[in-house]
């Protein structure tokens, strides 16, 4: 039942917090903050008094929707789901925060479209009904492409069609997929169900199980967003408010992340073996070639974008390396990126809504100017370098270890693309914040809400860098399979 | 015909006999709120009356008619979608026409049509229900005369139908030459005695699927849809892309299980190309346009392409599938056209693309519907239309037609794109200094009542599409 709530209460929200706006903005914010707050607050409840429980599922719901096609309200979170829905919550607080003052038009549509995309979000995380999947997966979609296409920068419309689009064609492909597997199941025993738990077992051939785990790869890939698929990326990370930036960098490519570890691997082991060295090639592409091409870019949103498309490349090395040492750095991959990148963004939403500019060839010598600014955005872009003490390290270097085991020179590239993150990352601290200053840049500095954002922020960044255990422990029970 | 003949046909009975009535009270007094509540009376007698012809069924009037959970299922699908049209007529032909009364002659005629359509099995019953459908909505499509495009739809329609009934007669003389049958069961019967598909009977089948192409509006026979739905008065053009359809659609189905066409590749063959032809034509076509109007007509001939998937998987699924997916896209069509109803002003239907820029921010009740109403035609999840999409595609599945399946999922994403235009067009916020041609809408209070209504089981049967798969699945049993 406590799981059902955690869908319901945003989903309320969204909606309450759009009628509320009619009396005041103020209102609709305070809404949709506390609906976040209370989620929140629950999912820590669990985490802190169901540290050592035996059993994997902590919870477990489930009761009829469609009897018919066999598709039920199935939910169910483990240590992984558990995780991911912090992860939403806080971020999601975060970002409400975050455009109390950048939202000033049409605001409880925004917020209602933040908590429907953020219930979306949480629906993936928690359900274990394969078409209960595919319908968060999509509904999550929709007001995605409205937070983008109406808050958005000049290039708005442009961005949100693609970004829709892209997702849309890989989801359906997993559509293909799930239907596939319903019925082969069904043809195999009789029973016609998208239960997760009963298809885990499916037995099929090779050949099938090969073209299935292609098409729910492909959704999650796009999501991911790995190398051949990452253009819409960009695009959507740049012209999205703030907001809906962290909601993008730090949920919707975990949802990527996450389908693959729930879904692809558990579901088609034999064939997640065999394409094994292929994705982690197209994950080491993503790291050096992504990498790459965020050095090159102008624009500070870009360029943190291109660092998403290479940060998730390590995920997709860790996943594929069948390794439970991997296993837990790809989930703290997937937190420390979304708090990293998350505050990056923010940071970046700042500094334009001072300057109005994220050309960083106009930026430069900040520093003097916005110490507290400068200093928050060095934590976070020497997380992003992986610097020891800091979240992203541990994550990354447990993923390298992880993999060494199974792909030595796939690790060795891997590895080289923690220099070229070096790169891009000391190029935004100095472009932006040191060496010359151009223009007669007047701005005020981090204000109270903004410090409140940034400090819970680099706590938790922090916290995982330096003492990443309750992370591991609960990682560790979590029941996808290394078989 | 017997008392249980007088009951099984009972909707049809009522709707063409409320149409004599209403001749007479129009010839006594004109008086367009008078016609109009009669008929709105008239079609609920009519759905009333499919509850005593439900314990009848199955039966037959041989050999013309067949009344079945079937073709009663599709006669209340009709119905109610007619009704709803009727709703929504009013304001638009009390605001543009002086006289308005014989619309309500004419629509419940066409609708009586498409009812007999849903009821036959013959080609007798199939060609006469066809006409009456045809010859009135020539009347309708050109019912406002005072506009030049209208009197070129009506024309248009009038000369294309006319080609296409011609063509299916040919079609029916070549079957019946070979076969000796002119009903459903006789032809696949005789057929099946004789093992294989003679020449003249392929080539009958191939005219006859000109006739039925055409009204179904699939490639290639799909050429007046833009012209039509352009010029046709709106709550017309909502009937053509629903109940003329739908009705030829159900005739189709029932003639193609008779004659078993699945045990024949060559049919089988022709559909299939048929609905790849239909998805990427449509869509293509649909990307292209400005209009509104013409982007309804290009997408309902994708629309058709996709349920021929399901048709032609030819599983039990499949059946099942178009059902639900009809009622999805009856309500949908509906709904968008009922948009367009009321946004359109006596002088001037919004129909162009600019007309709803920023409607959002104007009219958002309209808009959100009008949102609703684009992602279930997109088939996007908490909308009818998803769980139709879904219905299909696990037809499919189920029926290893993985081509066909593929080409229905990259026309998803290039349908996709023309329908979040207009949403995007809608959500578009104006620039400060740009001059738009503001429409401005009649907003009636039934015709937003009706949409309102609509939204809610849109939204219903995406939640929980559960009752309605039960009620298809029960209905599903056709008299083979």
């Amino acid at each position: 039942m406590i799981l059902l709530l955690l869908i319901l209460i945003p989903l309320a929200g969204g909606l309450l917090s759009w009628i509320a706006a009619s009396r005041s903005a103020l209102w609709s914010r305070c809404i949709a903050l506390g609906c976040l707050l209370i989620n929140l607050v629950i999912v820590f409840q669990i985490w802190a008094t169901k540290p050592a429980a035996g059993g994997k599922w902590l919870y477990h719901f489930k009761a009829e929707w469609v009897p018919h096609f066999g598709i039920s309200l199935n939910l169910a979170m483990d240590g992984l789901s558990l995780l991911m829905l912090v992860l939403t919550f806080f971020l999601g607080a975060l970002s409400v925060l975050i455009s109390w003052k950048e939202i000033n038009y049409r605001v409880g549509f925004f917020h209602f479209n933040l908590l429907f995309a953020l219930t979306g979000i949480t629906g993936v995380f928690l359900t274990m009904d394969l078409f209960l999947f595919y319908f968060f997966w999509e509904m999550m979609l929709i007001p995605m492409y409205f937070l983008i296409g109406i808050w958005g920068h000049a290039n708005r419309e442009y961005a949100a069609n693609k970004f829709f689009i892209f997702t849309q064609a890989g989801g359906l492909l997993m559509l293909l997929a799930i239907l596939a597997l319903y019925f082969i199941h069904g043809a195999n025993t009789g029973v016609y169900t998208y239960d997760y738990f009963a298809l885990l077992h499916t037995p099929m051939q090779q050949e099938t199980a090969r073209w299935l785990m292609l098409g729910f790869l492909t959704a999650f890939l796009v999501k991911l967003p790995a190398v051949p698929f990452h253009t819409w990326l960009p695009d959507a990370h740049t012209e999205a408010p703030t907001a809906g930036s962290v909601v993008l960098a730090g949920l919707l490519l975990k949802t990527g992340a996450y389908g693959i570890l729930r879904l692809v691997l558990p579901l088609f082991p034999e064939a997640s073996v065999h394409f094994a060295p292929w994705i982690m090639l197209l994950g080491v592409l993503g790291i050096i070639y992504g990498g790459m091409l965020a050095y090159a870019q102008t624009d500070l949103k870009r360029l943190i974008a291109y660092t998403s498309v290479s940060h998730m490349g390590f995920v997709l090395v860790g996943a594929f390396s069948f390794n439970p040492l991997a296993y837990e750095g790809v989930v703290m991959q997937m937190i420390a990126h979304g708090i990293s990148t998350g505050a990056l963004f923010i940071i970046a939403g700042a500094l334009y809504e001072r300057i109005h500019t994220r050309n960083i060839q106009e930026m430069g010598g900040l520093w003097s100017k916005v110490p507290v600014m400068g200093s928050a955005a060095m934590i976070f872009v020497m997380g992003s370098l992986g610097l020891p003490g800091l979240g992203n390290f541990v994550a990354e270097f447990l993923i390298l270890l992880g993999s060494w085991q199974a792909n030595r020179w796939i690790t060795v590239f891997a590895a080289i693309g923690l220099v070229v993150a070096t790169a891009y990352s000391l190029r935004i601290m100095q472009k932006v914040f040191f060496g010359p200053s151009h223009g007669q840049h007047v701005l005020p500095d981090l204000n109270k809400r903004e410090l409140v954002i940034i400090v819970a922020l680099v706590m938790a960044i922090l916290l995982l860098g330096l003492y990443p255990q309750p992370v591991l422990n609960t990682t560790q029970k979590t029941d996808y399979v290394v078989r | 015909m017997s008392f249980a003949d007088f009951i099984s046909l009972g909707p049809l009975i009522t709707l063409f006999t409320a149409v004599v009535i209403s001749m007479l009270l129009i010839a006594i007094k004109r008086n367009h709120r008078i016609t109009y509540a009669f008929s709105l009376l008239a079609y609920l007698m009519a759905l009333t009356a499919i509850i005593p012809a439900m314990l009848y069924i199955p039966h037959t009037v041989p050999p013309l008619l067949v009344v079945d959970e079937f073709s009663l299922f599709n006669t209340g699908l009709v119905l109610t979608a007619g009704f709803i049209i009727l709703l929504l007529s009013y304001n638009y032909f009390e605001e543009r026409e002086e006289r308005k009364e014989e619309y309500y002659l004419l629509l419940p005629l066409a609708t009586t049509g498409a009812l007999v359509l849903v009821v036959s099995r013959h080609f007798m019953s199939l060609f006469l229900g066809l006409e009456i459908l045809s010859i009135s909505l020539y009347g309708l499509i050109a019912y406002l005369r005072a506009r030049e495009r209208s009197d070129e739809a009506g024309i248009k329609y009038l000369i294309l139908a006319a080609l296409s009934s011609a063509f299916l007669l040919f079609g029916m003389a070549l079957v019946y030459a070979f076969t000796g049958h002119m009903d459903f069961p006789g032809i696949g019967a005789a057929l099946r005695q004789a093992g294989y598909i003679p020449v003249t009977v392929l080539a009958g089948f191939g005219m006859m699927l000109i006739g039925i192409g055409f009204k179904l509006g699939i490639v290639p026979f799909h050429m007046w849809a833009p012209d039509i739905y352009e010029g046709a008065p709106l709550p017309v053009a909502a009937f053509i892309a629903t109940i003329s359809k739908g009705g030829m659609l159900v005739v189709l189905i029932r003639f193609y299980l008779d004659i078993h066409g699945n045990d024949y590749t060559m049919i089988w063959w022709m559909l299939a190309i048929i609905a790849v032809a239909s998805m990427f034509a449509g869509n293509w076509l649909a990307l292209m346009q400005q209009n509104i109007k013409r982007i309804l007509a290009y997408s309902s001939i994708a629309h058709m392409g996709y349920i021929l998937v399901a048709f032609l998987s030819g599983v039990q699924t499949g059946l099942e599938a178009i059902s639900f997916y009809l009622v999805a896209y009856f309500i949908t069509s509906i709904g968008a056209f009922g948009v367009l109803i009321v946004m359109s002003s006596s002088i001037q239907d919004a129909e162009t693309l600019k007309d709803y820029s920023g409607m959002f921010w104007r009219y958002p009740w309209v808009a959100t519907v009008f949102t609703a109403m684009l992602l279930s035609l997109a088939g996007i999840p908490l909308t009818a239309g998803f769980i139709g999409k879904f219905y299909i595609v696990m037809a499919g599945v189920n029926g290893h037609m993985w081509f066909l399946l593929f080409m229905l999922v990259i026309n998803s994403v290039i349908g996709l794109y023309y329908y979040i235009r207009i949403i995007a067009m809608m959500f578009k916020a104006p620039a400060t200094g740009e001059e738009l041609t503001y429409i401005k809408p009649s907003l009636p209070v039934a015709g937003n009542i009706t949409l309102m209504l609509l939204t809610l089981v849109l939204i219903g049967l995406g939640i929980y599409p559960t009752a309605m798969m039960q009620l298809i699945q029960q209905m599903m049993k056709i008299i083979v």
